[in-house]
């Protein structure tokens, strides 16, 4: 048994140490906003944050985030950052198959967390690591713009 | 803790509450007119390990057909024949419908239809089905009248109520008004009563300058529920007991398993089964599956498999070999699908001043959604109920009938969301949803009654098969003495996406339309034009559509020659190609759109010393809808590039969702400079080499250009804009990097090594 503080919530769960956290919150705690898309840290769908730092929870095992906050993207609706973040993403319509925003939303959090003005680089840089089959980028990245503009305002 | 007592333990987590629900199961009052009046009962599903709580509340909610569905809590249901893979389709059609209503835009939300053809039929295809870029194009006048029908039906019962006429009464944003006694009444308040109306038998439908929603701008989408985790995708969805199946396909196309060491796994904790099962050569793979109370144990046991395959009917052969095959094939002539005038004599003639001749290659592609494909199966006695992101209703509904021996009718499907499809989700096979319940059957055969959820893995799904064919198009084009296009022979060779499926019927003449269409239909007026097709029978890697299916290769071969052509005749490329299309009024605007809007007359801005800038130009017309698209490029000394900006031009008819249509170009650029720039499925000894994201690389962020996206004004009936983005965006790179660097490149994925400073 591991004890897993998702969102807040102590859970007690029956995952052996190494199985990675995205399948222990998919399958067991069934939190299924995290996605999986490769199970090597390649597209960050699967983004998690641990503690407030972005992870790649499919090459996460279970066993590292034990004692940490584990925040996925159910979990941000009440952050000040996370909601304005959510609130920009509808305002733009950025989804289309949607499958991979979960991922994306808690890298543009974590990423207007440490830098409330990102340039394009910055995007780029803190971004680059998440797929969009769908190529929504071009709204991401204004998405992230307008988050950082309401943070500010 | 055993299998079962882990799976009825409640789960400890924050739950998701899967809420399904399940509209085949109204029912029917009355049938007037192919309308339906309804009492709903609303079944609802919950999943997470436990049964439906008691909320299945019965309410006397207002249905007027199959699509719309009014509550007496007020809220306006939008039933959605298509597929939301990315689209917009749930967006698209529930304006059409709450535009006709009057229905107040946020009150309406949007659910997948059942497979039942009967009522969800594609009017284009004849069965139900998401595709071809055809959901507005074929609802557009279906869901008006059904949101007309419905608003009538609502008028009447409070002309009824208040005792006034109907002609009097008003209805806007789900208020039903009658100004002369100031009365009024929510859509809700009026659902009972509106029930009992009879359904009009004809309705006056809106005209163009009376649209409120149709044609407004941001309209927010009706699936933003894709932003906090409550959304839920085949991956997402748990049924009570259900078990997960993962998979060990064989290496090689069509190979077959010949033993099962199965010890270890089945040793593994968590491990329910091993089912083994046989796939049907053609149409799926069989194979190995595992399966376990959760993913990853599924996942770990299928890899402690260890299998032999019999390769005896396997495919063997290489791309090289393929390519070489297919380059060999080129120079022969082939099954005519073009025929004007007569390219063979004008190419061999006196006027010809110039000739020039290009050969093309194009890799296999994986369509590589975020979502790898996965299905959910439950087997009853006598019947088969799927819950899946599902594309081609009635063509699974009967391929999985068949596999059982059951009727077409006993197959449920459920509709949810699907993570990307691009295509791949409607499988003319039905590959993977057969899978599924072949796996499902195994386990019955074994005494488990669990649901099956089969995951493929990102490597599952890259190898998995049903690409985009791999093509080679050889054309062979002569200018005039006048610098005039005087002959064009294009040969295509490659398979055919619709050979052997029940998509076959359209095959005229030996020509797989989806094999040559783009070139076929060649736009350009050049007199002497012959188009010609070979399609290998012999080459069984399985091929399937690919958003926007032939033009995926055709618009590039097309585009890219009428480029060197109007270099070689020494003219602008965007002249040129407005010259050869002054019958051709719909490619010329948005042909005029786009160049316009880049500024196709100044002059580039140069770049850094060392930096070459081209601009290039592409126009391409798929699924009735026009694009043109102009490419921005700046090359490095070492040949790496990057796609600046790119200017889109769109006319797919009257724009019912604006928005949709940007974001549905936005995406199909990106898509298709993903497979220029980056992606190939490549074989040897039958054996792809890629698996995952790192040899099959998606486009990134920091290779996102820039995109503009201008939509012609127009009142002709709507076209799709699912794929027509895609097919200009590599030749307008390509001509782009042409003009920049003077090299043509002719083979995808680009080798930017040719493009390197010399």
């Amino acid at each position: 048994m591991v004890d897993l503080i998702v969102n807040g919530k102590l859970l007690k769960l029956d995952a052996p140490p190494d199985m990675p956290l995205l399948w222990t919150l998919r399958d067991l705690a069934r939190v299924t906003g995290p996605k999986y898309g490769c199970g090597r840290g390649l597209c960050g769908a699967c983004t998690v944050h641990l503690d407030g730092t972005p992870v790649r929870s499919c090459i996460t095992p279970v066993s590292a985030a034990t004692g940490k906050q584990v925040t996925t993207v159910e979990g941000v609706g009440d952050d000040r950052v996370g909601r304005a973040v959510q609130t920009a993403w509808r305002d733009l319509n950025v989804v289309q198959c949607g499958y991979c925003q979960s991922g994306q939303i808690m890298s543009a959090i974590a990423l207007l967390r440490g830098n409330h003005r990102p340039s394009d680089a910055d995007i780029d840089a803190a971004m680059t690591g998440n797929v969009c089959r769908c190529a929504t980028y071009v709204r991401i990245r204004a998405a992230i713009h307008r988050a950082a503009q309401a943070l500010a305002a | 803790m055993n299998i079962l007592e882990r799976l009825e333990s409640a789960p400890a987590g924050a739950p998701v509450d899967v809420r399904i629900e399940n509209v085949s199961r109204r029912r029917f009052l009355q049938q007037t007119g192919g309308l339906a009046l309804g009492l709903y009962l609303s079944p609802l599903l919950t999943a997470c390990g436990r049964n439906a709580p008691g909320d299945a509340t019965r309410a006397v909610d207002f249905e007027p057909d199959a699509f719309v569905r009014v509550g007496t809590d007020d809220s306006v249901t939008v039933i959605a024949k298509h597929l939301e893979m990315g689209q917009g389709t749930y967006t698209g059609l529930a304006t059409l419908i709450a535009e006709e209503l009057d229905a107040d835009w946020p009150q309406v939300k949007v659910i997948g239809a059942p497979a039942d053809a009967a009522r969800y039929k594609n009017l284009v295809f004849g069965s139900q089905g998401t595709g071809g870029s055809t959901a507005m194009r074929e609802c557009f006048e279906q869901m008006r009248e059904a949101g007309a029908a419905a608003r009538a039906m609502l008028v009447a019962a409070a002309a009824e109520r208040w005792n006034v006429p109907a002609a009097t009464i008003v209805v806007d944003n789900g208020v039903v008004r009658h100004p002369p006694t100031q009365r009024r009444a929510r859509f809700g308040e009026l659902a009972e009563a509106a029930a009992s109306q009879p359904v009009p038998k004809r309705v006056r439908l809106k005209s163009p300058g009376e649209f409120k929603l149709i044609g407004r701008q941001m309209l927010p989408r009706k699936d933003n529920d894709k932003t906090d985790g409550s959304a839920i995708y085949t991956q997402d969805l748990h049924l009570p007991d259900m078990l997960v199946a993962v998979v060990a396909h064989p290496p090689r196309f069509w190979a077959q398993v010949k033993n099962v060491d199965d010890g270890k796994a089945r040793s593994m904790p968590d491990v329910a089964a091993v089912v083994q099962f046989q796939g049907q050569p053609g149409a799926f793979n069989g194979g190995v599956a595992v399966l376990a109370c959760h993913t990853w144990a599924a996942w770990q046991a299928r890899d402690a498999l260890q299998v032999e395959w019999d390769d005896t009917h396997a495919f063997k052969l290489g791309s090289r070999e393929i390519f070489a095959r297919y380059r060999e094939l080129a120079q022969k002539p082939g099954l005519v699908a073009r025929d004007d005038g007569d390219a063979e004599g004008a190419l061999a003639g006196k006027n010809v001043a110039r000739i020039i001749e290009a050969e093309y290659e194009f890799p296999y592609l994986a369509h590589a959604s975020m979502e790898p494909l996965n299905c959910v199966v439950k087997l009853g006695d006598g019947s088969c109920e799927i819950w899946n992101g599902e594309q081609l209703q009635t063509n699974d509904q009967d391929a999985v009938a068949a596999l059982l021996g059951i009727a077409p009718d006993k197959v449920t499907i459920h509709q949810l969301y699907a993570g990307g499809s691009f295509g791949r989700r409607g499988n003319p096979h039905a590959d993977y949803v057969l899978e599924a319940v072949s796996i499902a059957k195994g386990a019955r055969a074994q005494g488990i009654q669990a649901p099956v959820k089969l995951v493929w893995t990102r490597e599952d799904d890259t190898r998995g098969g049903y690409y985009r064919p791999a093509f080679v198009h050889v054309v062979r084009a002569a200018l005039d003495r006048q610098g005039r296009a005087l002959a064009w022979r294009q040969r295509l060779v490659g398979q055919s996406i619709r050979r052997g499926t029940a998509f076959e019927k359209s095959i005229k003449n030996g020509i797989d339309n989806s094999s040559v269409e783009g070139a076929s239909d060649l736009p350009y007026a050049i007199p002497n034009l012959r188009v010609e097709l070979h399609t290998p029978d012999d080459i069984t890697v399985p091929v399937q559509w690919w958003r926007s299916v032939g033009h995926t290769h055709t618009a590039y071969s097309t585009e890219c020659m009428i480029d060197e052509l109007a270099q070689a005749a020494g003219q602008d490329p965007y002249r040129f190609r407005r010259a050869l299309l002054a019958n051709q009024p719909h490619h010329r605007a948005v042909l005029d759109l786009a160049a316009t809007k880049a500024g196709w007359e100044r002059p580039l801005e140069p770049g850094t010393k060392d930096e070459r800038r081209g601009r290039g130009i592409a126009v391409h017309q798929s699924f009735h809808t026009y694009v043109a698209e102009v490419a921005e490029v700046t090359v490095r000394p070492n040949g790496s590039f990057k796609v600046d900006r790119v200017v889109c031009a769109v006319d797919c008819g009257l724009a019912i969702n604006p928005d949709v249509v940007r974001a549905q170009m936005e995406g199909g650029i990106g898509y298709g400079l993903s497979a220029a720039l980056l992606d190939a499925i490549t074989l040897e000894d039958g054996v792809v080499q890629q698996s995952n994201f790192d040899r099959y690389p998606p486009l990134r962020m920091n290779q996102m250009p820039a995109v503009e996206v201008h939509i012609v004004p127009s009142a002709e009936h709507p076209t799709g804009v699912g794929e027509p983005g895609v097919p200009p965006s590599a030749p307008a790179v390509a001509n782009a990097l042409a003009a920049a660097t003077g090299q043509r490149l002719r083979k995808l994925p680009f080798d930017t090594a040719a493009l390197k400073k010399t």
